[in-house]
């Protein structure tokens, strides 16, 4: 009991350091963890932890916290992923909670204002960024049905307001209706 | 009722932000200023921002934020629960056949479909942003007049600073805030 407690803190402890230093979210937790739970501890095999991160991709939701449930989860059962979830949701939690208390008043002020403006112009770069990127990876697949998904999604979206979630639902069953198409194709031969 | 209603909104947003990153960004965008008023387009940026600031996802740093808006901590606590609960769920299953077949081929199908969808929805909200911050309250068809050019040179320095040498963007986004506060400041 006593080493299942000491197992315990290390993985809250682990999760919570590895959240309140990721910015941004995303996939540069996924090495963090590696290195932690991988190389550090031992707790979780090379080959696994790459399987690990594969769903949690596939699955909705922010990856950051997928794996840490993922990692809880196969570390120390339910208890654990309970742990390892909350250590990784606690963090930013916290530091929006102050931030938007006093959201109102920082608004007003005229240099937060500037330095506001300034961040919209920057966030907005990091985001046609990550457009570029995922884009370019699109077109290097060389095949039609995605560049035809991409274009018809973004004029559905932005010019015709069609609802994101019913984008999301067709084009969702559209890829698995496409592989299980391909799937067939191929044993045919 | 109000809190059922953050609830419900942000675990629409927890099932359906699929592909990680960014991908939340068009749902929150839907669900909180154009399903529900909860914020302006100009808070929203602010919360894109902010979550870009500071550590964490940006679904559940958008949850607590939205959440303290409307309903003060107990928002923030409900929502934030509200946006991590389909995905907790859906993930335990995956894992479950996962450990039990070691294949998730019809998975893998539906991800693939929706690469592009996401990516497509992130461009459309990215180029609301960019609306607000290159001609502040106004739309594109109020001309090219209102037209700020101090965010448009922040906007493309960041860009090519991105593109050109790989940087984190929690730099960029440091830097455009300080070139935001000289910037506004000399014109």
């Amino acid at each position: 009991m006593k080493g299942n407690h000491k197992k315990f803190r290390k993985l809250f402890l682990s999760t919570l350091q590895l959240s309140a230093c990721t910015f941004g979210g995303g996939f540069v937790i996924i090495p963090l963890m590696r290195r932690k739970f991988v190389e550090e501890l031992h707790w979780i095999e090379e080959e696994e932890m790459m399987d690990l991160t594969a769903i949690a991709q596939s699955s909705p939701g922010a990856i950051a916290v997928n794996a840490s449930l993922l990692v809880g989860y196969r570390v120390a059962g339910i208890f654990g992923a309970l742990i390892t979830v909350s250590g990784t949701v606690l963090p930013p939690l916290v530091i929006i909670s102050i931030i938007s208390l006093f959201y109102k008043a920082f608004r007003d002020n005229v240099i937060v204002n500037m330095a506001m403006a300034g961040m919209l112009a920057g966030v907005a770069a990091v985001i046609c960024d990550v457009v570029i990127t995922m884009t370019k990876s699109i077109l290097s697949q060389k095949k039609r049905l995605p560049v035809l998904v991409l274009l018809l999604s973004f004029a559905a979206v932005r010019f015709f307001g069609v609802n994101i979630i019913l984008v999301i639902l067709i084009c969702g069953m559209l890829g698995a209706a496409d592989m299980f198409y391909h799937e067939r194709k191929g044993n045919g031969k | 009722m109000i809190y059922l209603e953050l609830f419900w909104s942000f675990f629409q947003i927890g099932l359906f932000s699929i592909g990680g990153g960014y991908a939340a960004m068009p749902l929150i965008q839907n669900q909180v200023t154009d399903t529900h008023p909860w914020l302006t387009m100009t808070q929203f940026a602010d919360l894109m921002t902010i979550a870009e600031m500071t550590p964490g996802p940006v679904a559940v740093n958008s949850a607590t934020f939205v959440g303290i808006q409307v309903a003060g901590i107990p928002g923030a606590i409900i929502a934030t629960v509200g946006c991590l609960l389909p995905s907790c769920l859906i993930v335990m299953t995956l894992a479950c056949i996962y450990y039990r077949f070691r294949g998730l081929r019809i998975v893998q199908g539906i991800l693939s479909g929706l690469r592009p969808a996401v990516v497509a929805m992130i461009a459309s909200a990215a180029v609301s942003l960019l609306c607000l911050s290159f001609f502040g309250q106004h739309t594109l068809s109020s001309g090219l007049s209102g037209i700020d050019c101090i965010a448009v040179s922040i906007f493309m320095a960041g860009l090519l600073i991105l593109r050109r040498w790989k940087t984190a963007p929690v730099y960029v986004m440091t830097g455009a805030g300080i070139a935001g506060i000289l910037l506004y400041t000399i014109f």
